[in-house]
């Protein structure tokens, strides 16, 4: 309770305002916003920066934020008492562990199972790291792994245009830039073996970026 | 502490403003319920250009801290606005810091009245900063085309903007009718009703195209309507906010409807350039903030050279 309480402030007074103030983004399909906000959802993105996951959780109001949990990699953001502390209570991460030892489906997404059963959406990397120059690696399967054994919740394929310049990976010096999101129409898991529904996700973000493709060089 | 002094017609002025406002939003309201005609955008515009008129007002009637700070915001947030919409390079991120960095440093130039300082800072000293930074981060794939795009930015968001504070600064006894805040409410109410004047000249008679390349919703009738009708409005405005005579109020009225029209397709031809249709969707109904102030980029200095110009104002250092 008081850790909810806790990241209800720190998104209030702290992140909002820099996001909208300092950095600033620009948001291309927010009329699927209000739908996703109202039911358990996988909101899937490409991932570049650490800054994804602040722009994705500012587009709902704090009301909403905390019922949405990042799902970040155990091994990076709980490897400390103090880090697992911090990002589990002011961000709401579902940590995850990377290293699969063939443990059972069931087991590994205990925690993201739960939440969506509890009415909680989750936010999903699937390329499983940062990656750089604003390029999409390719997708892993575990999401559509997750939708198959959700298979009411929507999955909401995003491309997030920004935060590579913002504070790419490696770097800790960032610099104010405005983002731009790209929010698809959900989809639902079809039956399709899980590679073939990671690909569709996967074509769906590509299709964002191409859509929605800026000028490279000057 | 300085406190900005606001005359009696600078005041009447704003009032009328705001009058305007809320007429325009009631009558709007009242074709939409009473006539059922969809008017959605346009009081979605009209409320964004409320929180406008509320941002300008609150920012520059109070205080000089007040009012730099509303500059130095408008810069940043043009700047950063700027700054996204151009491609750039990765080794240029540092760089980039210090072209944000000039915009505290020019407000103190003009806030310590060091005009000379601020006429060079930009367009000497950045310069030239920019070039040194950029040549120790060392990346020369690019680097003419990286550091000229820059100069460019820093010259329309920082170094023009700029000139609404200097503006503000101009001394009291140059314009005993309503101060420099006076000057500084002409020049923004001017630009805005020239940009309105242009658009509903352009809707009400437009046939021949102006530059179709550029922006293909331009047109003659627009452009030479909205120079007539600026002029006329500059001749009306000046003598209750500027010391301009009726000569010069009927000259800076024609030269800024002409600058205000190129600033307007000169950031289309941006953003054309870039393939966007808006700079950003900071404000709900208009865009970006450099959809909103293009043609003030180019107005306002030339508006404040004018002045300068005929009233030979000479601010010491």
């Amino acid at each position: 309770m008081f850790g909810k309480f806790l990241r209800y402030i720190f998104f209030l007074f702290i992140i909002k305002p820099f996001i909208y103030l300092v950095l600033g983004v620009n948001v291309t399909g927010a009329e699927y916003l209000h739908k996703i906000a109202k039911q358990p959802s996988i909101l899937v993105a490409n991932h570049n920066s650490h800054v994804d996951t602040l722009l994705l959780l500012c587009l709902f109001n704090c009301h909403q934020i905390l019922k949405i949990h990042p799902v970040a990699a155990a091994d990076y953001f709980c490897n400390t008492k103090l880090k697992a502390f911090i990002f589990k209570t002011l961000i709401g991460i579902i940590p995850l562990s990377r290293k699969v030892k063939k443990a059972s489906e069931e087991e590994l997404f205990k925690d993201i199972n739960n939440a969506l059963k509890g009415g909680e959406s989750i936010i999903i990397y699937p390329e499983g790291t940062r990656g750089e120059d604003n390029q999409i690696k390719s997708f892993k399967s575990g999401v559509a792994h997750i939708a198959k054994m959700n298979p009411s919740v929507p999955v909401v394929p995003i491309y997030i245009n920004g935060p590579d310049r913002i504070l790419p990976k490696g770097t800790i010096l960032g610099v104010p830039f405005i983002a731009d999101i790209y929010i698809s129409k959900p989809i639902y898991y079809d039956d399709t073996p899980t590679k073939v529904f990671t690909e569709r996700i996967k074509t769906e973000v590509e299709k964002l970026k191409e859509e929605h493709k800026r000028k490279e060089e000057l | 502490m300085e406190h900005l002094i606001v005359t009696h017609s600078v005041k009447i002025t704003i009032a009328i403003v705001f009058a305007v406002m809320i007429a325009a939003m009631g009558s709007l309201n009242i074709i939409k319920y009473f006539f059922h005609k969809d008017v959605e955008n346009y009081l979605i515009r009209a409320r964004s250009f409320l929180f406008i008129v509320i941002f300008f007002t609150l920012g520059f009637t109070s205080n000089m801290y007040i009012a730099f700070g509303a500059i130095m915001l408008i810069s940043y947030l043009c700047l950063k606005e700027f700054l996204s919409l151009i491609p750039t390079r990765k080794t240029d991120r540092k760089v980039l810091l210090w072209a944000y960095l000039s915009i505290p440093v020019q407000a103190y130039f003009i806030y310590t009245h060091w005009v000379t300082m601020f006429y060079l800072f930009i367009p000497l000293y950045m310069f030239l900063i920019m070039a040194i930074r950029m040549v120790v981060a060392g990346n020369t794939d690019g680097f003419l085309k990286s550091l000229a795009v820059m100069q460019w930015g820093l010259m329309t968001t920082v170094y023009a903007i700029g000139y609404l504070g200097l503006i503000l600064i101009i001394p009291f006894e140059y314009n005993p009718v309503a101060g420099g805040v006076g000057l500084l409410a002409f020049i923004l109410i001017f630009t805005v009703l020239n940009d309105f004047m242009q658009m509903f000249c352009g809707k009400a008679f437009g046939k021949h195209k102006i530059i179709p390349k550029v922006s293909p919703n331009k047109t003659w009738e627009g452009f030479i309507g909205g120079v007539v009708f600026s002029t006329i409005i500059s001749a009306l405005m000046a003598p209750h906010l500027t010391p301009l005579t009726l000569k010069q109020s009927l000259f800076a009225g024609a030269a800024l409807a002409i600058a205000g029209f190129f600033g307007d397709v000169t950031m289309s031809a941006v953003k054309r350039d870039m393939g966007v249709k808006d700079t950003s969707s900071l404000i709900p109904g208009h865009g970006g903030i450099l959809d909103r102030l293009d043609s003030l980029i180019f107005t306002a200095p030339l508006f404040y050279h004018y002045v300068a110009y005929i009233n030979t104002i000479v601010i010491p250092r």
